[in-house]
């Protein structure tokens, strides 16, 4: 909030959505250490919805991947940290993504390479990012060759760029996976031990995907559920309102 | 140069275990040797070009050297967005492989025609373009991208079955070789039009011309050094290739042409027709010539712009 607020611009609604789930992977799942952002046996967490990359850096920054005053760079003139993750910008940005329907495929990639170990990969794909195309080609794939290190997780906050998940939702999202080989679980994205329990579980049965009910722009009344919520930019009184809230 | 490439990859996936096959279901009767020698590291992704890219991005972000493997037009055109942002940008160990480029799949038609990959491929930061010409360039080519890092396009086409290449013939990276000599012109070409770009110094030299013919297997990084000497010595420079004259070797050859004061009265680009898409029904040569690339028209526009 505080990074958008500043920058004056943002998707912030995207990342307020994603931030429970971020919260639980990088405090209570991921086995990662920040002081080892390269350790080859840690496991892989791939934002392929980047444009909730604030909540990312946000939440790398809390893990101690680098000092939070970095995050005063966030779509800043020679900062280092554009609106989407770019590899090697900070620690602990696994890959550069921006453009949907990347992610899962390069998660196979890696996945395929990393099967003889114990790393897993969690891949963050937004719902509205479920209309390309190239995310059901990997969904395919994987589903077939049945990667089981992966684990997906959809941000299913029924808000996208342009009002389409507003109209009536004919597609359901879990019999979509289902139908593509892939174990699938339900959560509430904003209970955290609810999604603590359901990412310990696609763990040991994956391919599993989570799918993950939330809100776009959570937290702040004024804006959650709305379409409203996906360009949202708080302004300062904003921020102060939800730092009070919390 | 499909088998010259299969042949040295398995010396190369022999000899490097972190080395990944990968087709988008292509290569039936032509890959089962590397199936056969190393069914774990080959993999059919199934008909999904951006899948297979992505995925290769994602094998090289964990060490590995990947190949992508599908008819040029395929594993150009459909996965591009996946090799600027997931290969490129990142920089990776992915070589992409594009075979039957130009009008090698004649009668498939347009769809399976690649008049555009030269451009859209050179334009790509860290992004090296090959285009062998017959079987010693492609395996050299093949060699020469293997051990090398980073991202690679290599355009396979039909080799002319000709043995262009000479004893003293060292291959590298971003090197031009000398096929045939002459003190007149230099004809640069690139791909498996070298024989068309050949038979065409055969006519001239009746008419009285000397045309040096180059095969140019790297287009990406150009042999600057050769083309400025030859431009230098020469009355003209010209170019051939199996690709649109936007954007590929003609236009490459161009902007160094121009640093060395020559101007269009001293060189021409030959390729396909910049703004048509060719439907007529035929085979490769015939398709050529329906575009215009025919030696022996090549030969009059030279002997005309020469003014002889």
């Amino acid at each position: 909030m505080e990074m958008s607020a500043r920058a004056k611009c943002g998707e912030t609604g995207s990342s307020l959505s994603v931030s429970d789930i971020l919260a639980t992977l990088y405090f209570r799942i991921l086995r990662i250490n920040p002081r080892r952002p390269n350790d080859p046996s840690r496991d892989r967490f791939i934002l392929s919805k980047g444009h909730a990359a604030a909540g990312l850096y946000a939440a790398l920054a809390l893990r101690g991947f680098f000092p939070q005053k970095v995050l005063l760079g966030h779509r800043a003139n020679s900062g280092r940290l554009h609106a989407h993750p770019s590899k090697g910008a900070v620690p602990g940005i696994e890959v550069s993504t921006g453009s949907l329907g990347h992610g899962l495929s390069i998660a196979a990639g890696m996945a395929e390479s990393l099967k003889k170990t114990r790393s897993k990969l969690y891949v963050l794909i937004g719902d509205g990012e479920c209309d390309e195309g190239s995310v059901w080609e990997a969904a395919r794939y994987i589903g077939r060759v049945a990667l089981r290190n992966i684990i997906a997780i959809v941000d299913d906050n029924k808000v996208q760029g342009y009002p389409l998940a507003r109209q009536k939702r004919t597609l359901d999202l879990a019999k979509q996976w289902s139908a593509f080989g892939w174990k699938v679980l339900r959560v509430d994205g904003h209970d955290c031990p609810a999604l603590e329990r359901a990412f310990r579980e696609a763990r040991r049965i994956g391919p599993a995907v989570v799918i993950a009910d939330t809100v776009a722009g959570k937290g702040v009344p004024e804006v959650e559920h709305t379409q409203g919520a996906h360009y949202y930019v708080p302004d300062t009184a904003a921020v102060d309102t939800l730092r009070k809230k919390i | 140069m499909r088998n010259d490439f299969v042949r040295q990859m398995l010396v190369e996936m022999k000899n490097d275990p972190s080395v990944y096959f990968l087709t988008a279901d292509l290569g039936w009767n032509a890959l089962e040797p590397i199936e056969k020698a190393f069914p774990l590291r080959f993999i059919n992704v199934g008909v999904s070009e951006q899948h297979m890219v992505s995925m290769a991005a994602g094998l090289a972000l964990e060490g590995k050297k990947v190949i992508c493997y599908s008819i040029a037009s395929f594993a150009t055109l459909r996965p591009y967005e996946a090799i600027r942002d997931d290969v490129c940008y990142h920089n990776l160990d992915v070589k992409i492989i594009g075979t039957g480029g130009g009008y090698n799949y004649a009668t498939h038609g347009t769809t399976h025609h690649t008049i555009e990959d030269f451009a859209i491929m050179r334009v790509l930061p860290h992004m090296r373009v090959l285009a062998p010409a017959y079987s010693w360039e492609a395996r050299e080519a093949t060699k020469t991208m293997m051990r090398a890092k980073g991202p690679f396009y290599m355009r396979l086409g039909k080799s002319p079955n000709i043995a262009f290449e000479k004893p003293l013939f060292r291959f590298a990276l971003g090197k031009g070789y000398g096929i045939r000599e002459g003190k007149d012109i230099t004809i640069i070409s690139t791909g498996n039009v070298l024989d068309l770009a050949v038979k065409t110094a055969e006519i001239l030299y009746v008419r009285g011309i000397e045309a040096c013919v180059i095969s140019m297997p790297t287009i990406k990084p150009i042999d600057e050094g050769i083309i400025r000497k030859h431009a230098a010595k020469k009355k003209a420079v010209f170019t051939i290739e199996e690709h649109s004259v936007i954007g590929g070797l003609g236009s490459t050859v161009a902007e160094i042409v121009l640093k060395t004061g020559l101007n269009s009265k001293h060189f021409e680009k030959f390729g396909l027709p910049a703004d048509r898409f060719l439907k007529d029904v035929g085979d490769r040569e015939y398709l050529l010539r329906k575009a215009g690339l025919e030696a022996t028209k090549i030969a009059a526009r030279i002997q005309m712009k020469l003014g002889r």
